[in-house]
């Protein structure tokens, strides 16, 4: 088991023309994962990666030919909002769309979509979506993954890297791990793929990687204490960041109290989460609580 | 990014919203035929002289002045344009005034906080209204939260009147609904259609008239939305960047100056910012942050050194970088490249991790220069913080 994806998932790719996208194509093609199929309006028929794959102008044609369970976009930010609504009509259950600078007017639009939709969209500005030993969806790096046996989630891409890292080393292998994304408006919460991981019956303890702005933290905390049945260890950066000031993801800007840090760490306690203090104790802290 | 309130009033007017007019300045050549023009063209003896810097608390600080006549306003301009303005938003160290705003003076009746932002926790924009107006609204937030009205606004035309038809009822307004409707869906539409992430009115003023008047004006722009609105693009102020971080990202570099003497370059905002958070554990205090993106490369690298090191407060610098499609190979061989052509007296501390990790370690230690190269950023950060 594994959550939101495994080697069945039938993958197309938005974007597959594009230098980025056929790229990590290439990547996730070498990591076993069933990309069936690209789109890009305007280069339908053409082949793409040693003539293995072929180019839709939409996911409608796609669709004629391939069942698809799964999209990923790398569509420039100016047309990805019209990207993700595009695999919302068209029924696509797992959207995970990576492009990064979608304006939050755009995704306040593609939310209110995704809420009254059966779709669930991972991202934007998000890695994806890996699911060890099995398939990826964006671009973590394969190599780095070891199957186990614990979840991780993260609004950061290059932490999420780190935490799989040392949960590998240590031995205690990975599930599934999920980029949710670092914007202020993205499809899944942490909410929504703690659920996952709770009802996941490989995953034996979560790791949840939050950072400074925003509330998720601190919702998601309140749902552990009152729902969760799996130990969840929690890294959230920002502790050293002034206040007031823009580090890189748009979402991360100190605006409340509850927004900080701190204010979240404790609440996190509060909730039954551990807490790793420093970015290198996320592997041996859910080490000794699973072991 | 930020504009100017001047350049924020030039977009209210295309939305037909009221605004206290005036003109702006750079030139201290300028003032005496300034305020003459806004005395005549606006049918006043009284101006006010504002400050146009990206930063609040502008009256607090010395940057606005009220000024009966000629000669006050004169005095007030000449002594504003060129003053190093210090307010809570512009650090110690304050930011120098290169243009002013000479506007009419209004005869004032009653004060407004007025704005209207995107709330995350409820996925939609949100007006924020007070009658404490014209003061630091943080404050009020703070010691009396029940003075702060919020309505919350959907996509939904319906949700809109309900909002403004809310915080009218709540602040017994009754006697402007018609005008308050139309202001306030105007400013709804502009907030709406140019992108903004935050519009905010401080005071919007009842006149003894009765007219209700934009007398501030302050808007943040969605930068990723800019593509839209070239006439915005052309607003930005670069004499209000920091001129460190406006070279980094001029290199494409997400550079921010902090404080401290350990300098850190990482990849992916994150893992910067648990870099800087271990630094400060070891009880060293970060320098920057730096997030040098997903194409960590040559060219890269020795720009981000260059950024560091034009910081003189820098004594050691981190190098924490995770290769997932970045080859630690090719980052090492960068770093080794900066290091010689740079000509470094402050200490290096590296750890490289993921796709080819192994074969970026021989490369430093082979490399025969002067660099601490290690494997966790544990050791990275304890080494980095000692070597200052």
């Amino acid at each position: 088991m594994s959550i939101l994806l495994d080697k069945n998932t039938n993958i197309l790719v938005q974007g597959i023309t594009g230098s980025e996208g056929l790229f990590h194509t290439e990547q996730m093609l070498n990591y076993n994962a069933k990309v069936l199929c690209g789109v890009t309006p305007g280069k339908g028929g053409q082949v793409v990666t040693n003539n293995q794959l072929p180019v839709f102008n939409s996911i409608r044609d796609a669709k004629k030919q391939f069942d698809i369970h799964a999209t990923t976009i790398f569509v420039p930010p100016k047309f990805a909002a019209e990207a993700i609504i595009e695999a919302i009509e068209q029924n696509i259950k797992l959207i995970v769309c990576i492009s990064e600078g979608i304006p939050v007017r755009d995704m306040i639009k593609v939310k209110n979509m995704i809420n009254k939709s059966s779709s669930i969209l991972i991202g934007p500005n998000c890695p994806g979506i890996i699911t060890a030993e099995e398939s990826k969806i964006g671009i973590i790096p394969g190599f780095i993954c070891k199957k186990g046996s614990v979840g991780i989630l993260s609004r950061s891409g290059t932490l999420t890297y780190e935490a799989i890292d040392q949960v590998v080393n240590i031995g205690l292998g990975l599930t599934t791990a999920v980029g949710i994304g670092g914007d202020p408006v993205i499809g899944s919460s942490m909410i929504d793929i703690l659920k996952h991981f709770d009802a996941d019956d490989e995953t034996k303890g979560v790791v949840m990687i939050g950072e400074i702005g925003g509330n998720m933290e601190n919702e998601a905390g309140r749902w552990i204490k009152d729902n969760m049945n799996k130990p969840v260890v929690s890294f959230i950066a920002g502790q050293t960041a002034p206040k007031g000031k823009r580090m890189g993801h748009a979402g991360a800007i100190i605006s409340e109290g509850s927004e900080t840090a701190e204010a979240k760490i404790a609440i996190l306690k509060e909730c039954g989460v551990t807490i790793s203090n420093t970015v290198s104790e996320i592997g041996s802290t859910m080490k000794r609580i699973i072991g | 990014m930020k504009i100017h309130e001047y350049q924020a009033k030039e977009i209210l007017e295309k939305f037909d919203i009221p605004i206290q007019r005036g003109y702006p300045l750079d030139d201290k050549a300028d003032i005496n035929s300034t305020i003459k023009r806004v005395q005549e063209n606006f049918d006043t003896e009284a101006v006010i002289v504002k400050a146009q810097v990206h930063a609040g608390g502008r009256g607090k600080g010395g940057g606005v002045k009220y000024c009966a006549a000629y000669e006050d306003a004169q005095n007030a301009a000449n002594s504003i344009l060129g003053m190093n303005l210090i307010t809570h938003q512009t650090g110690p160290e304050g930011k120098k005034v290169n243009k002013i705003l000479i506007t009419e003076a209004l005869d004032i009746k009653k004060e407004y906080y007025f704005a209207i932002t995107f709330d995350r926790s409820k996925n939609c924009d949100v007006f924020i209204v007070s009658d404490e107006g014209g003061v630091d609204i943080e404050e009020v937030a703070k010691n009396s939260p029940e003075k702060i009205i919020k309505a919350w606004i959907n996509d939904s035309e319906n949700s809109l009147l309900n909002g403004i038809n809310e915080i009218i009822s709540k602040l017994s307004l009754e006697k402007y609904q018609n005008q308050i409707e139309d202001i306030f869906r105007k400013l709804y539409r502009c907030y709406y259609e140019s992108d903004c992430s935050l519009l905010e009115i401080n005071p919007l003023v009842v006149t003894t008239d009765d007219d209700i008047i934009a007398l501030d004006a302050k808007v943040n722009i969605d930068s990723n939305a800019l593509f839209r609105h070239p006439e915005i693009i052309s607003y930005r102020d670069k004499s209000e960047e920091n001129p460190l971080e406006l070279k980094a990202s001029e290199y494409g570099l997400n550079y921010i100056k902090l404080d401290g003497n350990v300098g850190c370059m990482v990849n992916g905002a994150g893992l910067a910012m648990a870099t800087m958070d271990i630094i400060k554990h070891y009880g060293g205090e970060p320098a920057n942050f730096l997030d040098v993106g997903g194409a960590a490369n040559v060219e890269t690298i020795k720009n981000g050194f260059k950024i560091i090191l034009s910081d003189r407060n820098v004594k050691s610098i981190l190098i924490n970088i995770f290769g997932g499609i970045v080859r630690c190979d090719r980052v090492a061989n960068g770093v080794i490249q900066a290091v010689k052509e740079l000509d470094l007296d402050a200490s290096v501390v590296v750890r490289l991790q993921g796709t080819n990790a192994d074969l970026a370690k021989k490369i430093l230690d082979d490399s025969g220069i002067n660099i601490i190269s290690v494997e966790t950023i544990n050791e990275a950060a304890k080494k980095a913080v000692e070597s200052v």
